[in-house]
């Protein structure tokens, strides 16, 4: 039944959404994080997207295949008086880009908008489709 | 008489069948739309549904008249119909060619088709049991 198979294909891309929304959260969160657990600058991440087939039917839902650290190079600021600036004063701050990160947030949770639709969609077509006869 | 009856929702069933095929390809476009190098799917309907009642199957090809038209075969099928990748008005940088408007456009047209579908064999069940009751 192929409208029952759009939940798992809207949901699967509602679950890879919501990761996003997540990975974006904690990415705004630390980007002033000088330091982690490891002692190094907080690295900002980023979601990768990937198609994955449905067993057996013809739509295709979304996983995150990964989630990588983003390769852009860590800002440095000039701030002798801050507890982590190293001999010349310089501190190495997140590489994380807020203006990314918002843009980044707002397509997140568009698409997540739009599946939650597909979902809504389909279901009052099976609720229709369950009348017939009636 | 049964299989009469049979005959009489043949065409509206199949073509229901169809539609909630369709929807699901809609569906994961949709769920695609962040995914870099996804190809947006489709089926054509008309002749999807020709194929589908005459029985033809797999063996169907379609005449490109127009450039609009979609092209390429995915090399699925759905019903017997080829599912074919659609042509993007405006391709993006990452390889994906979800174009939302499009999709949701077409998702919303192609519910309200499966609705009248429902509507029809609704309205068939009820003539022929008028029929039945007198």
């Amino acid at each position: 039944m192929s409208l029952f198979n759009i939940f798992n294909v809207a949901g699967s891309a509602m679950a890879a959404q919501s990761q996003r929304l997540n990975v974006v959260a904690s990415n705004l969160a630390n980007a002033e994080s000088t330091t982690g657990p490891d002692g190094q600058p907080y690295k900002a991440k980023q979601v990768i997207f990937e198609t994955t087939p449905v067993p057996g039917q013809i739509g295709q839902g979304v996983k995150v295949s990964a989630v990588v650290e983003d390769a852009s190079p860590m800002r440095v600021l000039y701030d002798p008086a801050h507890p982590m600036a190293n001999e010349q004063g310089y501190v190495t701050m997140p590489n994380v880009n807020p203006v990314e990160e918002m843009v980044n947030m707002i397509s997140a949770s568009r698409s997540y908008q739009n599946n939650v639709d597909v979902l809504n969609t389909s279901k009052s077509l099976l609720l229709k489709t369950l009348t017939i006869g009636q | 008489m049964s299989g009469r009856i049979d005959e009489l929702f043949q065409f509206h069933q199949t073509a229901l069948n169809l539609r909630a095929a369709r929807q699901e390809l809609l569906a994961s476009n949709i769920a695609n739309a962040d995914t870099p190098n996804y190809k947006a799917r489709d089926i054509n309907f008309s002749s999807a549904l020709q194929g589908a009642l005459q029985g033809e199957g797999a063996q169907l090809s379609l005449a490109g008249t127009a450039a609009a038209h979609l092209q390429g075969d995915a090399g699925e099928t759905v019903m017997g119909a080829p599912v074919q990748y659609r042509i993007p008005a405006q391709p993006s940088a990452d390889g994906n060619t979800v174009e939302m408007d499009t999709e949701r456009a077409q998702f919303a047209d192609n519910a309200l088709r499966y609705e009248a579908s429902v509507r029809f064999i609704s309205d068939k069940a009820r003539d022929v049991l008028a029929a039945l009751q007198g």
